[in-house]
């Protein structure tokens, strides 16, 4: 079976039934996507399924069969951030950073699909992923401050 | 004060930009070739004894590893305070969730699957439950009471105390169990060298406690044990005492197996069977003369420690001292104790005891309150602790007392008098959808270690340099989220003038950095930090003895080369001394219980729904002492991130036990805070230095836990006109109260 992974073309032979995490940090070795609860409810496994975003803890790969998978490690580079995971580090959005690419993933999907950037509304997105650390206040800052930053950027 | 180069400013987090892009390594991202993964198969029965373990016969039993009590090289026991609890249960069980037997099989899901093949058989005896069935004694399941362990402060005469009293309020207050509920589970990786070291790597906050407990299990010297800590996603106390079992339990399976083992927890053997916060009952009987001015406070804790010891008597200990709340008051006396039950042992979780106490001392103000027709405010006012002040026992306050600050800037910023009127008035309409209401808490919270726990740990940190010209922090402080490598960063690189990008933080690796002691009791940045302080001051004595300075990279260079001689590096190790004015014994208790305390207080601002029952906290207003925020973001997200969990303490948080075990250990049924149950918070850092801490800093790290319990709890009795007093405080609790109100 054939699907694309932060936009490269890979090949799947394993279970058609393995679950989408385990392929992703098993088969193509990539751990930064976690698993906080294994049911769908604490979203630190969030991955973008054709830009959507979705729980890889829920999803077994022959769902997403030739479909686009975008993962954190799509997002950018420690020496070279993303607006979104520099607006992270200016506003303290990550903490343990366990949540972390689950929270980076449903924000970038959310700016991305043009979510509005209110913050009662940042939260209500961000409301399916939990995160024990930061009380959500500095990621709901981040993402704010990222969306402030692109669309300065669009105005440009 | 001088200018500071890095102390004070919001430095970028070190490891920040490898968590942001899925780089840095939780132990379950590390891939150890040939590794085996463990699992563990538990009691189920709360109270017995084993009387067989049958292994199915025809099942592949030659492809697993498996470990029981009889393979133990050394001590059959998990140390850290009392010598009780057992690594694996050889006969006797003591609760729901004890380890009997380990299996290792290179497949994950066979080693899940074995579990299924496996029938152990009891004799069931009946369990001791509940605290009050454990001090009636209805079986003797510790010692000769039950009890754990017991304190008694005694400042002054109670007894005349009440005499001399206008008013008597008397109060009793209950809280549960709470999940430390860290994203990342536990999980553990071991492996054996070549020479025989054990070595095991995982999440965790004290790796010398795991050092410790190795060394007895195995039968090591401490040279051939070696323990690392991996990124550690969240740890809140839930990572202090019981990854020192889970590494037991790998270390003896890749021992066995003579391959490296990783243990890593689900979500549902992670919530039922690890620690969580203890549960309380707190029975106040406070006087007070005509002005409200406090005359006697009697207290009395009971904590409910579960089946093993581990940390139940510092945990009663901190709780204890804590129980008269931030006041003075010149006849105490607290009486505690923390008793055995036959549940899963209860632990460290943020807070540490404290607030469990200070939720009675502060809610129980709004009773007095009542009782008085004096406003809880105006009685906070009155009997606050100051500068000069002696607390239950003894300590005279001579500085960095915030009490009245941060009260004042919280009641003032959160427009709480106005709100009390205006809320009474808006609820007064029985056309409005909702009430709504405002409470209030005041807090202190000790930072380090209790009395003289500080010299027993006697601990150790400092800085080093390379001869490639590398700084380092070397301590066992670790990093969980809190912000610990960073603050050493600019404690290092502001002590040593040089820029905060310059300073690296070891790895804890018990290889390469001294024991530092726990990684606990908000003392990381106070007590750690201000060794870590003490030792950059040596490097830079050093430096200046040799007439260097460091102000380009070259000149960095060239003083690695001259400081490390001969050597690949020269560290400069400093360790604790006690400063002179602190005393306490431990045997009255009596004394410095601390060395300074942080203050906090905090308005909640609240709806409830008169349909659903349902609390909506609109915003939070908090002002917290600290002495100085080395790092103003990251200190910021320790205050809003422990009172999220102070607001899923007090409205969410329910763990259901049945038969001795938690019955709704997932994320779908035990609640905690998503970001929409959250509010906005306003937060304000105030700093009162203390001149033992580093830049004048205290600790933060559990005092956001102590506030929102008492102030959610009194505002919404306040709104909904009823008189709750154990939490959480669940719609159905409110709906049950309120009707009886209404008769």
């Amino acid at each position: 079976m054939k699907l694309k992974v932060n936009g490269k073309t890979r090949t799947f032979s394993g279970s058609p039934f393995k679950r989408l995490i385990e392929a992703l940090r098993e088969d193509f070795g990539l751990t930064g996507t976690k698993e906080g609860c294994g049911e769908g409810e604490c979203g630190a496994c969030t991955v973008l399924v054709d830009g959507e975003a979705v729980n890889s803890c829920l999803i077994p790969i022959c769902q997403v069969e030739g479909r686009s998978i975008q993962t954190v490690e799509s997002l950018g580079e420690p020496g070279k951030l993303s607006a979104l995971q520099e607006a992270f580090m200016a506003r303290g959005g990550a903490q343990c950073g366990i949540c972390t690419p689950g929270m980076l993933m449903t924000a970038y999907a959310w700016i991305k699909g043009g979510g509005s950037s209110d913050r009662a509304a940042i939260r209500e997105c961000l409301a399916g992923n939990l995160c024990r650390c930061t009380g959500y206040q500095h990621i709901v800052d981040s993402v704010a401050q990222a969306m402030k930053g692109s669309k300065k950027e669009k105005r440009k | 004060m001088a200018r500071t180069t890095s102390v004070g400013i919001s430095e970028r987090r070190k490891e920040g930009p490898e968590k942001l892009c899925g780089q840095a390594k939780y132990i379950d991202d590390h891939a150890l070739p040939g590794c085996m993964h463990g699992v563990t198969l538990r009691s189920g029965v709360a109270r017995g004894l084993i009387k067989s373990i049958d292994f199915e016969p025809g099942f592949p039993w030659h492809e697993y590893t498996i470990v029981s009590a009889v393979d133990i090289p050394g001590r059959n026991l998990v140390t850290l305070i009392e010598e009780d609890q057992p690594l694996l249960a050889d006969r006797k069980i003591m609760h729901p969730h004890e380890p009997i037997l380990l299996l290792a099989h290179a497949d994950r899901a066979k080693a899940y699957e074995a579990l299924k093949h496996i029938r152990v058989v009891y004799e069931k005896q009946e369990p001791v439950l509940t605290m009050e069935d454990s001090i009636a004694l209805k079986h003797k399941i510790f010692g000769e009471d039950n009890v754990f362990k017991s304190y008694l402060i005694e400042k002054g005469d109670v007894a005349k105390g009440f005499e001399q009293a206008r008013f008597i309020i008397e109060g009793e207050y209950r809280v549960p169990h709470q999940e430390q509920a860290y994203i990342e589970n536990n999980g553990m990786a071991a492996w054996v060298e070549e020479d025989g070291t054990v070595t095991v790597l995982g999440s965790l906050q004290c790796p010398y406690y795991i050092h410790k407990a190795l060394m007895k299990i195995f039968h090591l010297p401490e040279e051939k044990i070696r323990v690392i800590q991996s990124t550690t996603g969240g740890g809140f106390g839930g990572k202090e005492e019981y990854p020192s079992m889970i590494a037991g339990h790998a270390a003896l399976l890749a021992w066995k197996a003579k391959k490296p083992v990783k243990i890593i927890y689900d979500r549902a053997e992670d919530m039922p069977a690890t620690t969580k916060r203890h549960p309380a009952i707190v029975r106040h009987k406070t006087g007070l003369d005509k002005n409200g001015k406090l005359v006697a406070q009697d207290v009395d804790v009971i904590m409910d420690g579960g089946a093993y010891a581990t940390l139940s008597s510092v945990v009663l200990s901190r709780g204890t001292l804590h129980a008269a709340g931030p006041y003075e008051c010149p006849n105490v006396r607290v009486r505690s104790k923390v008793v055995a039950t036959n549940t899963p042992p209860n632990g460290a979780f943020r807070g540490f005891g404290a607030p469990q106490t200070l939720f009675a001392v502060e809610l129980h103000w709004e009773k007095i309150a009542r009782a008085t027709k004096i406003d809880s405010l105006t009685l906070r006012r009155r009997n606050l602790l100051k500068l000069g002040s002696v607390t239950a026992t003894g300590q005279i306050l001579r500085e960095s007392v915030g009490a009245s600050d941060v009260l004042e800037r919280t009641v003032k910023d959160s427009g709480y008098v106005k709100k009390l009127k205006d809320y009474a008035r808006w609820n007064k309409d029985k056309k409005k959808s909702c009430w709504k209401g405002v409470g209030l808490s005041l807090v202190h919270h000790g930072a380090g270690f209790t009395g003289s726990g500080e010299v027993y740990l006697a601990s150790k940190a400092g800085v080093s340099i390379t001869i490639d010209g590398r700084l380092q922090v070397l301590a066992a402080s670790t990093e969980m989220g809190q912000g610990a490598n960073t603050m050493f960063a600019q404690v290092a690189s502001e002590t040593l003038g040089v820029p905060y990008e310059w300073v690296e933080v070891e790895t804890p690796d018990t290889k390469f950095v001294p024991n530092s002691g726990p990684t606990v009791a908000s003392r990381t940045t106070m007590i750690v930090g201000g060794l870590v302080r003490r030792a950059a001051l040596e490097m830079k004595a050093a430096l200046s003895k040799e007439g260097l300075v460091l102000r380009t990279a070259a000149d960095l260079k060239k003083a690695a080369k001259i400081l490390c001689g001969s050597d690949l590096i020269r560290r400069f190790i400093v360790q604790y001394e006690k400063p002179g004015e602190i005393v306490w014994n431990d045997k009255t208790y009596k004394g410095d219980a601390y060395g300074a305390y942080a203050f906090a207080a905090l308005v909640a601002d609240l709806e409830i729904d008169k349909t659903t029952f349902e609390v909506k906290i609109d915003k939070i207003t908090t002002a917290q002492d600290i002495g100085k925020a080395v790092n103003p973001l990251l200190t910021e997200g320790q205050i809003i991130g422990g009172t999220a969990q102070g607001v899923g303490y007090a409205l969410l948080e329910n763990a259901v036990y049945k038969d001795g075990a938690m019955v709704n250990g997932q994320f779908t049924n035990y609640i905690i805070p998503t970001s929409m149950d959250t509010p906005s918070m306003k937060v304000v850092i105030v700093e009162k230095p203390y001149s033992r801490g580093p830049f004048g800093a205290k600790g933060v790290g559990e005092l956001p836990m102590d506030t929102p319990g008492p102030a959610i709890a009194a505002a919404v009795n306040f709104a909904a006109g009823i008189w709750l007093t154990e939490l959480p405080l669940l719609p159905e609790k409110i709906f049950k109260a309120k009707n009886e109100a209404q008769g």
